[in-house]
């Protein structure tokens, strides 16, 4: 980040702004500009991200055989398969879409000088902090904290994980959660109150939209986990006994509230990338995005039917027929603005002129593997089905498909697309393609046999299974570790950009490149706008 | 829907329920690769058990299952058709459209009656697939008359059995340690058990789950059965296998460090001998309530006639 801002001080001199920067304490630490909050959400998402994959590595290698090769016993692998989960939600992807990308792009895209509450986007990065550290202590804590990242009681009750470990997790959502919910009022109010005289809703950038439908998703689902857990800590802690079959409680409640907040989680993950992917498509493309509204209101009806599809999580859990038909029924729904949308992004190529520099490598991959991950996604909607496939690698495998490939590509998309914007620096373009391509590779290796696994009866979260399933398990390995060398050609790319002595015009991009941020120099300076920009 | 015998499948349902999503070349690949293990006549008793490098669902022991194979082969193509169909034009878009190929972009960014389509098509084929969906979960749902019922419980690592019909005995199955198995069955180490569940070919088994500890799942996956057993819900769903054979499970949710180690069998066999393993049973097992028991209750008379009932539907 060092790097960042020195680069900044050759690049923004020409635009006569005050840029009167404050040092390093008091930027990076009591900071409250929204584009250093937004690098600081960056880096800690790449950390996070090092760190929950190391961790499914080491799952991957434990997996590569029969047998238990390097985990001590099941606890500590239920506590890793845990914690990586968790890390990879709560401090991977979502910092990098909402608070890393979000926060840099959102004021700039409507032409905000800054995030509505900036006091308030400090606290919400600094809450994440100790989020992490309590949730990755945890691991180290007496046993560790080993009940799935959907954390069912009783399995997380004191009977069950006793000592502090869950406990620590369980703060550590509640911390993670209150940073989102933070973040989710501060994204809402900027976007309905800030934005620049002209820019009504309709003209408003998509990867603004998704922000906005991320944003209402967070601050009506986050809650309900909030609720949900702080019953389970006082279950754990104070005697009650809400989720405890012993004490009048019932197990199946938690499901009910953990999934009414775990499905929007799962559109709060992809919600931004979508808008990520569009404008990348609509650049390389240089075409404008095809059907503007129909891509903006589809968002909008995934964020609300998200909201009303929780109990396809829970078919085995012996809901009523009739409630699961309804379940089934709804969920299928969604795969119609999702094709919208993946209909549209492809109409938004059709007839352009495309590139396919690395930040379009990544979308177009992003594209196809979604639709994959959304085809098995309508499979899982069938309870039918689902009878046999629920809880089995093909569930891992199809969120794989949506998240390791579907977020993680938007990810790795914006920030190619982004970055020279943000650094002023150009990535080299070489080795984007080779992170690209080992990438793309190695996720498929991975996840792909997983479908297989689950389709023989393979179950989640198995650090052992019986010898017949060997094969595609040493394939799944072998592709995990394809993708984390890619990650080491990705750590060099960042480390080729930052030492690049190429400085990078405003629009690197080309005509294809309309939005805001790109009549702002690379990087933006210090304070993005001291005039307010007039959209026509 | 699917109540008959499914023998007269056999092979070919086996080779073509398979290979979830994939092109045409894959899917002969697995085709030929399932079809290997799968059972040849009726008259072998079937195994219901993973198999090496295998890329489709279990074989089918059961109606449920064979269901869930008609109805995942329909989904399976639409979901096949439709990743090529999009693979397609992204591929001839970056083909078609490429800077070099097409310098200068359109401006298209509307087409109402393109718009129109891909909306309206895809309610179509969730409807395509909706319906017989719906008819699945109904028919898996309940079974309208079952011939015995087995209370099935999860427990921190072990099942327990209950047979209420049949003098209420009960027992525990655990799984068989690796240096106890015969060298010719180590490969099913970590699905093998000492007292598998016991059922009358044909007989349509109502399953009561309970639970008493953590959250269970009762799944074994050649018989298209699943269920939680949750503490403090008393959960019903139902199987029948259709063929003598041995038909393996495991727990299939986070249950605490043995989660991978607490399998499920199933055996099926004929009436007559399930009536011998009953009444052996009776004397070997203590009573679900913990008083020995009888040697001949009076309620055995009952599943002799339920079991009369499996054989005559048959």
């Amino acid at each position: 980040m060092a790097t960042a801002s020195h680069a900044h001080d050759d690049g923004h001199g020409h635009d006569g702004h005050h840029d009167h920067k404050p040092g390093f304490v008091a930027r990076w630490l009591f900071s409250t500009n929204h584009k250093d909050i937004g690098t600081l959400y960056i880096i800690f998402s790449i950390l996070a991200g090092l760190i929950g994959g190391g961790l499914s590595i080491l799952m991957r290698m434990e997996l590569q055989s029969p047998g238990m090769q390097y985990f001590a016993d099941g606890q500590m692998w239920n506590a890793v398969v845990s914690a990586h989960g968790l890390i990879m939600v709560f401090f991977v992807v979502m910092p990098a879409l909402i608070g890393g990308f979000g926060n840099w792009f959102v004021p700039i895209m409507i032409g905000a000088p800054d995030m509505a509450f900036p006091r308030l986007n400090n606290i919400s990065f600094w809450l994440l902090v100790p989020a992490f550290l309590l949730l990755g202590g945890s691991m180290f804590v007496g046993q560790g904290a080993g009940a799935g990242w959907t954390i069912y009681p009783p399995l997380s009750t004191d009977t069950y994980q006793t000592g502090p470990a869950m406990d620590m997790a369980l703060f550590a959502l509640h911390l993670a959660g209150a940073s989102s919910i933070l973040g989710a009022a501060n994204f809402i109010t900027t976007i309905l109150n800030m934005r620049a005289p002209g820019m009504t809703l309709h003209k408003m950038p998509l990867f603004v939209w998704a922000m906005l439908v991320t944003a209402f998703l967070l601050l009506l689902a986050v809650p309900v986990l909030g609720g949900a857990i702080t019953m389970l800590i006082t279950d754990r802690n104070f005697g009650t006994a809400f989720f405890k079959p012993d004490g009048g409680g019932d197990p199946v409640l938690f499901q009910h509230l953990f999934w009414f907040f775990g499905h929007p989680e799962v559109y709060i993950m992809i919600l931004p990338g979508f808008g990520i992917i569009s404008h990348i498509l609509s650049t390389f493309s240089r075409k404008p995005i095809f059907g503007y509204l129909g891509m903006a209101y589809a968002m909008v009806a995934i964020g609300a039917v998200g909201f009303v599809v929780w109990a396809h999580h829970m078919f085995t859990s012996g809901i009523d027929v009739d409630t699961r038909a309804y379940f089934m029924a709804a969920t299928m729904v969604i795969a119609v603005p999702t094709g919208i949308k993946i209909f549209s992004w492809i109409a938004t190529m059709w007839g352009g002129s495309i590139r396919l520099d690395t930040p379009m490598l990544f979308a177009i991959g992003f594209i196809f593997l979604f639709t994959m991950g959304g085809v098995t996604g309508v499979v899982l909607a069938n309870a039918g089905i689902t009878q046999i496939l629920h809880n089995t690698y093909y569930v891992v495998a199809h969120f794989h498909y949506v998240l390791s490939l579907g977020a993680v590509y938007s990810i790795f998309a914006g920030f190619y697309y982004w970055i020279g914007k943000m650094s002023g620096r150009q990535y080299p373009e070489f080795w984007g393609k080779v992170h690209f391509w080992m990438f793309f590779i190695g996720a498929n290796v991975t996840f792909f046999p997983q479908h297989f696994l689950g389709a023989q009866g393979m179950p989640r979260r198995y650090g052992d299974y019986p010898d017949a399933l060997h094969g595609w398990n040493m394939v799944s390995s072998i592709g995990s570790y394809i993708s984390a060398a890619s990650v080491l050609v990705f750590l060099y790319v960042v480390w080729r950009t930052f030492t690049s002595k190429e400085q990078l015009p405003a629009n690197y991009w080309g005509e294809g490149a309309t939005t805001l941020e790109w009549q702002v120099s690379s990087p933006p300076p210090f304070h993005t706008f001291e005039d307010l920009p007039r959209v026509r | 829907m699917r109540v008959s015998n499914g023998l007269r499948r056999g092979l070919a349902v086996m080779g073509t329920a398979l290979g979830r999503r994939l092109a045409g070349v894959m899917a002969a690949v697995a085709a030929f690769l399932i079809a290997l293990p799968a059972p040849a006549q009726e008259a072998r008793p079937m195994v219901g058990e993973p198999h090496a490098w295998a890329m489709g669902l279990q074989e089918a022991g059961g109606p449920v299952k064979e269901a869930i194979h008609d109805f995942n082969q329909l989904v399976l193509y639409i979901i096949i058709v439709i990743t090529v169909f999009v693979a397609g034009l992204l591929g001839w878009c970056m083909y078609r459209y490429r800077e070099a190929k097409n310098p200068t972009p359109s401006r298209t960014s509307h087409h109402t009656v393109l718009e129109v389509a891909w909306t309206v098509l895809p309610v179509l084929i969730l409807l395509v697939i909706a319906i017989p969906s719906f008819r699945l979960i109904y028919y898996q749902d309940r079974v309208p008359g079952a011939d015995l019922t087995i209370n099935v419980q999860g427990r921190q690592w072990y099942w327990h059995y209950a047979y209420p019909d049949h003098g209420n005995f009960a027992f525990d199955s655990y799984p068989v340690p690796e240096d106890q198995l015969p060298a010719d069955q180590r490969h099913l180490y970590r699905l093998a058990v000492d007292n598998p569940l016991v059922v009358p070919v044909g007989a349509n088994v109502r399953v009561i789950t309970t639970g008493q500890d953590v959250i269970h799942s009762f799944f074994v996956p050649s018989l298209g059965v699943q269920k939680y057993t949750i503490p403090g819900r008393t959960l019903e769903t139902w199987f029948r296998a259709d063929r003598p054979g041995t038909f393996y499970g495991q727990c299939n949710q986070i249950c605490g460090q043995n989660h991978w180690f607490m399998p499920i069998v199933v055996r099926a066999v004929p009436q007559a001998e399930f009536q011998a393993w009953a009444a052996e049973a009776r004397t070997r097992f203590a009573r679900e309530d913990g008083t020995p028991t009888e040697p001949a209750p009076a309620i055995a008379a009952a599943p002799d006639d339920t079991t009369r009932m499996a054989e005559a539907r048959r």
